[in-house]
């Protein structure tokens, strides 16, 4: 089920949360919402949801849109919002038992999918707890679960890893993967490394506007442009090879890793890659080239980059 | 109206969870119990079997516990952000009031239950209009959802239970009492609109037996008032 927003602004008071963003996500793709705090995540995700009414603009989950059919979208949505908040005096079952109710499940399947959700977050030993004595994580998994019981063709996860630790992490990142190979999912985080590894494309978000829109592979080439080499080479005097690098055409600069003698890193013009040549230079002068490596450019500068202006 | 249920469902176990229901419980049947048998105006005094007694000490003590049991029913949701899963899920705005209001209903009903036994035990100490006691339960309830009402609808003007419990007592005070004190110190056209607006005229009316479509009028307008603003003040949070 594609989610379409269109022109999505959403003003609180005087001051304007999100500001005339569009974007598509289609069935299958995992989508990364990234920005620094306040940044208007959590506001485009509860228009989503329905929850917030847009001032301006409209949301299509599926064919429905947020404003004239928000019942229709709800059905649909599996949402876990931020904090995660949940009824602590309720025991885990019963919880799950009120969500698939209010969900609209058959009366006959309800049984069998709490179960499914039990074993799939992993709380079989402590279904019968109330919500409230929980840890942190087991009440994550809780908040997935009842994301997940109506089996919802879309599903949108307001930071859905804070506060769990790496073992948690990394198999909540895992059951995201999985759903969100036949369902939309959008994720929201400040965590850099996470939606790289768990999403296909990354919109990131700032003072309400989208600011860079693609795959975390795209995203690093259209920061990169300049290549970027790190260099190791021996048997040769510092001076003599950095004065030889700079005469090659197609180097823009040249720079001694500090704390080294042999090792330089180099920037190529644009467009143009120096590697052949660097290669060809050494051999001609004699010096062995023992490293050569391409340093890619981190998500975390592209991020850095473009939300800090 | 089946959402209506799940929800009025969930909230009557949070209650009984939470020891509130307990504690209202045991707390209503004391308090009602002692002026009905022990102490003050009580069955013995009067010396006439009637429930007479009963319905003015019930009318007194449902007016303070209601505002304690439907304080928490929207600000806890709003402050700990449970709204937010509630009203993502497909349900309308109304179902969430209305399941709620129920839930609290029922519990005042249930309480109402446990004073059956009073009904039955002065039946048989003497003759009993019966019609007039099954009024008065019903001017009972008609009152507790008036002010259930008005306390939905406090509770969801602030994210603080207490601010939300002093609310409805606040405007609760003004049917229970202000109205009908500025209903004697006026005359004529304005007298009759505080007259009109007293809580009391309409309660004492039905509990006396007599079921008037003024009174009814009066109490289902109140209550469809009030969880209208409620409602109206949910729906706010989405704009």
């Amino acid at each position: 089920m594609d989610i379409i927003v269109e022109n999505l602004t959403k003003i609180y008071g005087t001051q304007k949360a999100v500001d005339n963003i569009s974007f598509k996500v289609h069935t299958g793709e995992v989508l990364g919402f990234l920005g620094p705090n306040g940044a208007g995540k959590t506001t485009t995700m509860k228009a989503i949801t329905s929850f917030l009414v847009p001032n301006k603009g409209d949301i299509h989950v599926g064919e429905f849109s947020v404003i004239d059919q928000p019942e229709e979208v709800r059905k649909r949505i599996g949402y876990l919002p931020e904090n995660n908040p949940l009824y602590n005096d309720m025991p885990v079952i019963d919880y799950l038992r009120f969500v698939a109710q209010i969900q609209g499940i058959d009366k006959s399947r309800i049984p069998g999918r709490i179960l499914e959700m039990v074993k799939l977050c992993g709380l079989e030993g402590e279904k019968h707890k109330k919500i409230g004595e929980l840890s942190k994580g087991y009440k994550q998994r809780v908040g997935l679960a009842q994301a997940l019981i109506h089996d919802p063709e879309v599903l949108i996860l307001d930071e859905p890893t804070s506060g769990l630790d790496p073992n948690q992490i990394i198999e909540i990142r895992d059951l995201i993967k999985a759903i969100g190979r036949e369902k939309t999912v959008i994720l929201s985080s400040h965590i850099l490394a996470e939606v790289e590894a768990t999403c296909d494309r990354i919109l990131i978000i700032s003072k309400g506007k989208i600011v860079a829109d693609g795959t975390p592979e795209n995203l690093r080439k259209k920061a990169q442009g300049q290549e970027m080499l790190k260099l190791t080479i021996e048997d040769g005097s510092k001076n003599e090879i950095i004065a030889a690098l700079q005469k090659i055409p197609s180097i823009d600069w040249v720079n001694p890793i500090s704390g080294s003698d042999n090792r330089f890193e180099i920037q190529s013009r644009p467009n143009v890659s120096s590697r052949k040549l660097t290669f060809d230079l050494c051999v001609k002068n004699g010096w062995t080239l023992t490293e050569m490596v391409i340093v890619e450019t981190k998500l975390e500068d592209i991020f850095h980059e473009l939300t800090m202006n | 109206m089946k959402e209506i249920w799940i929800i009025a469902r969930r909230e009557l176990n949070a209650f009984f969870n939470s020891l509130m229901a307990y504690i209202l419980l045991i707390a209503f049947l004391g308090f009602s119990g002692f002026f009905t048998w022990i102490s003050g105006a009580d069955v013995f005094m009067v010396g006439q079997a009637n429930m007479q007694s009963f319905f003015g000490i019930a009318y007194w003590s449902l007016f303070f516990f209601i505002p304690a049991m439907t304080m928490g029913l929207i600000s806890e949701e709003t402050r700990s952000g449970t709204i937010e899963l509630l009203l993502t899920k497909p349900i309308t705005d109304w179902q969430v009031i209305l399941g709620k209001f129920l839930a609290t209903l029922l519990l005042v009903c249930i309480a109402l239950a446990f004073t059956l036994p009073y009904y039955i035990t002065i039946a048989t100490l003497g003759p009993l209009d019966h019609g007039s006691v099954w009024t008065g339960y019903l001017g009972l309830i008609l009152m507790s959802s008036s002010y259930i009402g008005i306390g939905l609808f406090a509770s969801s003007l602030s994210k603080n239970q207490i601010v939300a419990f002093l609310i409805a007592l606040l405007i609760g005070i003004f049917f229970h009492i202000i109205f009908g004190v500025l209903a004697g110190n006026f005359t004529g056209f304005l007298g009759g609109i505080f007259s009109y607006l007293n809580l009391n005229t309409h309660f004492e009316s039905i509990s006396r037996g007599v079921i008037d479509t003024k009174d009814l009028i009066y109490f289902f307008s109140l209550i469809a008032l009030s969880l209208v603003l409620a409602e109206t003040n949910l729906t706010r949070r989405r704009f």
